[in-house]
């Protein structure tokens, strides 16, 4: 029998090589595969759009073709928001919120890993579409009857299988964080005691839950319209191809935050980290992040000002899209309280959170205006809008990111991410996305349409569009600076301790990186700030002699084997038979049976 | 083998309060069917067709309740899982709600 | 005997509720987003099929009474088979179980012999909007009722094993959640679609 004091003192050794990575149920190591996933594609859906923006710095250029630029631009948004925007989110969550709240894993660590191999396969099966020369070409949105009736190639089946999949993976996700969240804190980590990330985690996931399915149906309906012959968005039919817009938006809006939800928590530990003060309101932000997401419930047809839903619908949805601003300001009003009186330190993270703040609000600015519906009427399907979106995502939502991965680049691997080549990265990207990005409100409103493949020289749009092409380069050199200082920091000396920065939340407790099981011993938690309040008190706790059993779960393959069994499924329906997925469900309750026989 | 929870002082909470006995469930199964002859019969009577729906609102509404409440416990369960359920739920009412407005009510005007 | 404390778990979690439990409702939360979407098409899209069948045409309220009988009856079983597990009762959980499993499976006969009569009356999935929305939402309703027997079945013979005992509770409540909301699904299919078109 093993006695009392060598079970107390075994701590779970890590693995290495591959098949540990595969058998992982680890949710750092499941963060650090889906960051480095997004990362891959993020470089993917940048070299789409360059493409784009050579085709479009000339008139009528004709470096691509029509059909070619169809599919760049539409696996650009498809890559940028379902392959990059959501899963670097999901890094985050995962390999954050469970040291941020005092756990040693998620909740339902294989169900982790199985969303995990979904995305990857997923994304592979939607890119191999490119090898058909295939791609999917009917816009991210995939508006009826284009994605039906109009496109009779495989592409857009690449398009609606491929989603319906990854939806599926962000579903048990976000089921999977927010029973975390709520389920496993560390004693004393009252809810109001969270880490607003952590906060913003659990209302991203409630959102992602409640929007996805949505979108489920509506690319179930477009499925069956292609493969079953059903006409359900066809009018001869008695059909709406509104119904779909509707639906699509439904999901559409709340996905919009489910992306930018995350960039805030980001910003509310950078900011208050770098300013050596704790953040002003915090009430009131994590009750505004939650007002944005069910707010934003109540705003989806703003994409639809165009469509013809007459004044009462026009003037609903156009007044709750300006009330929703609201909450949004005060957060930023909230974080710049936190910085006044601070003392604030002028590292990467938080450059990067300052043009966060002046970049994003400008985005916010652009998405007043297209609030406002009949100005809206102008500036939609121009690239009005496309300023907009990519402000609050090139200027929000990456910024954050990119404030967030030098900000916890020390805590992950023990280095610092070079502040000198940090710089460089900052300005080439800052200045390049101005400059890609800003003329475009310009543009479009002189009137050059979205999702065109080339435009007559009468308008007049040349130097216009060439000053965007080559801002769109200095961003992308932007990106590989970004790239190469991840390598080259990689190989740095391993100077960071437990909290290089002086934070306050719990993962700082910590090992930089973390063992496997997080903590030594559980922290608990009296206060908001616990390591600015006790910090030795909490190393003490998580990095001393270990005082209880610990139980860490096991690795297992049967999450990689039902992933892949449940991409098979969904792809061999490409076969156009409506039985072939069943031969994959054989293999699907395979997977599952096995998992909830093993040991967890 | 109950369950232990920490967030507050560290006291051991049970995990769920008393329930129903197999006597209170055999009755809510007889009520639902009682609502399901009620909900057909006013569907069978033509004089009652113009009030119709709600009468079938409320009694699918109570079917809805009884099932949720006592079969699945919600009732005496602890308030975090009404919680995670309502907050969806409600969602899901308001989406089917603005459907129909859109589509029904909206549109005509 | 509080028959409560035996379905607890036995993992230290914040609230001292038990994951699985918690995660479930969470992903039912979700569910009632799916099938709030799929009804909500179905109902935006009444009165606009071109062509017929319409539901008058085929619709046998009688027969649908009869299943929506059994399915709502198979609840019934369900928290029966929750408590005979509870209690530790394996002949009791067996009957139970099997029960509900056999009532969904009479449920999924009445539904195809149901689908089979509106084919043959000329309702197909592609006939008319009726049809895709009909069969959309309760196809998918059938399908979630296929999943819940075979997890059903899966426990019956985990019992049959001797595997099944009080400290399992759980896994049996988790499942009878499932099965309750999809008879609750039903509820709301059988009063929107058939009573009320």
């Amino acid at each position: 029998m093993v006695t009392a004091e060598a079970t107390i003192r075994t701590v779970p050794k890590s693995e290495s090589g591959i098949w540990s990575w595969i058998t992982t149920v680890d949710h750092k190591r499941i963060g650090l595969m889906y960051g480095v996933t997004a990362i891959f594609f993020f470089l993917v859906g940048g070299l789409e759009a360059l493409l784009l923006r050579i085709q479009l710095a000339r008139p009528e250029n004709d470096f691509v073709s029509a059909e070619t630029f169809n599919q760049l631009y539409t696996m650009h948004g498809t890559t940028m928001i379902f392959l990059v925007g959501m899963p670097i989110a999901v890094a985050f969550f995962n390999y954050l919120m469970p040291l941020q709240i005092g756990a040693r894993d998620v909740a339902f660590p294989r169900l982790n890993a199985l969303s995990y191999w979904i995305y990857l396969f997923g994304a592979i099966f939607m890119n191999a579409s490119f090898l058909f020369n295939a791609a999917p070409n009917g816009g991210w949105f995939g508006y009826v009857p284009l994605s039906s009736d109009y496109s009779p190639g495989p592409n857009m089946d690449f398009w609606v299988i491929g989603l319906q999949v990854l939806g599926v993976s962000s579903i048990m996700g976000g089921v999977n964080f927010i029973t975390t969240i709520l389920n496993m804190r560390a004693p004393g980590m009252k809810l109001m005691r969270l880490p607003p990330f952590t906060w913003m985690t659990m209302v991203t996931s409630f959102l992602v839950i409640t929007a996805l399915p949505v979108f489920a149906v509506a690319l179930f309906m477009v499925t069956f319209d292609r493969f079953f012959g059903t006409r359900f968005f066809d009018p001869m039919a008695g059909g709406d191809a509104e119904l779909y817009q509707h639906l699509f938006w439904v999901f559409g809006h709340p996905e919009v935050y489910i992306l930018i939800l995350p960039g805030f928590g980001i910003i509310s530990e950078v900011i208050p980290t770098f300013s050596r003060k704790p953040l002003f309101g915090y009430s009131l932000v994590i009750y505004s992040g939650i007002l944005i997401a069910l707010v934003g419930w109540g705003v989806w047809a703003h994409h639809m000002f165009a469509v013809g839903m007459g004044p009462i619908a026009d003037s609903f949805f156009a007044i709750t899209s300006l009330i929703v601003a609201i909450p949004t300001g005060v957060k930023i009003f909230n974080w710049l309280a936190t910085m006044w009186g601070g003392t604030i330190e002028f590292k990467m993270p938080m450059l990067w959170a300052i043009a966060f703040l002046l970049f994003f609000t400008f985005g916010g600015v652009s998405g007043i205006h297209l609030g406002v519906a009949p100005a809206d009427l102008q500036e939609t399907d121009t690239y009005y809008v496309v300023a907009h979106f990519h402000y609050v995502l090139l200027g929000g939502l990456v910024m954050a990111i990119f404030a967030g991965i030098y900000y916890w680049f020390p805590k992950i691997t023990g280095k610092f991410l070079s502040e000198k080549i940090g710089r460089w990265h900052f300005w080439f990207y800052v200045i390049g996305m101005n400059m890609t990005f800003f003329p475009m409100h310009i543009a479009g409103l002189l009137g050059m349409p979205r999702r065109i493949f080339t435009y007559s020289a009468d308008l007049n749009l040349e130097t216009i569009n060439m000053i965007i092409t080559i801002g769109g380069f200095l961003t992308g050199i932007g990106a590989l600076i970004f790239a190469y200082n991840l390598i080259k920091s990689l190989k740095g000396p391993a100077t960071a301790g437990p909290n290089p920065w002086g934070a306050s939340a719990l993962e700082w407790a910590t090992q930089s990186p973390p063992p496997a099981h997080n903590f030594n011993n559980i922290p608990v938690v009296t206060s908001r700030e616990p390591l600015w309040d006790d910090e030795a008190a909490m190393l003490e706790q998580a990095n001393g002699e270990i005082k209880k059993p610990i139980h860490m779960p096991n690795s297992s393959y049967w999450p990689i084997f039902t992933a892949f069994a449940i991409v098979l499924s969904s792809a061999l329906l490409m076969t156009g038979q409506w039985w072939a997925p069943l031969i994959g469900f054989g293999l699907i309750a395979l997977g599952i049976l096995n998992w909830t026989h093993e040991p967890a | 083998m109950a369950s232990h929870s920490y967030a507050a002082g560290g006291a051991v909470q049970p995990a769920e309060h008393a329930h129903p006995g197999v006597r209170k469930y055999v009755f809510v199964g007889v009520v639902l069917c009682i609502l399901t002859a009620a909900e057909v019969a006013a569907y069978a009577i033509d004089s009652l067709a113009s009030i119709l729906f709600p009468i079938l609102l409320v009694l699918s509404t109570a079917k809805f309740l009884l099932v949720v409440l006592y079969y699945m416990h919600l009732k005496f369960d602890h308030r975090l899982f009404s919680g995670v359920f309502l907050l969806p739920f409600s969602l899901a009412l308001f989406l089917v709600l603005s459907m129909l407005a859109v589509f029904k009510v909206v549109a005509y005007m | 005997m509080n028959h409560t404390a035996v379905a607890a778990t036995h993992e230290e979690t914040s609230t001292g509720l038990s994951n699985f439990k918690l995660g479930f409702w969470t992903f039912i939360g979700s569910e009632t987003l799916f099938f709030g979407a799929l009804i909500s098409v179905y109902m935006v899209y009444q009165g606009r099929s071109v062509t017929g069948p319409y539901p008058s045409n085929v619709f046998d309220i009688e027969l649908t009474t009869l299943s929506t009988f059994v399915l709502l009856m198979s609840s019934l079983a369900m928290v029966l088979a929750l408590a005979m597990v509870q209690k530790g009762s394996r002949k009791g959980s067996l009957f139970w179980l099997l029960a509900t499993a056999v009532m969904g499976m009479i449920f999924l006969g009445f539904q195809a012999y149901e689908f089979t009569h509106f084919v043959h009356n000329g309702l197909k999935l592609d006939t008319n909007l009726f049809g895709s929305t009909f069969y959309l939402l309760t196809g998918f309703h059938g399908a979630h009722v296929t999943v819940g027997v075979l997890w059903l079945l899966a426990l019956w013979v985990q019992a049959l094993r001797g595997q099944l005992g009080q400290g399992d509770a759980l896994r049996v409540e988790v499942a009878g959640l499932y099965w309750h909301f999809v008879d609750i699904v039903w509820i709301i299919i059988f009063t929107f679609v058939y009573l009320l078109d």
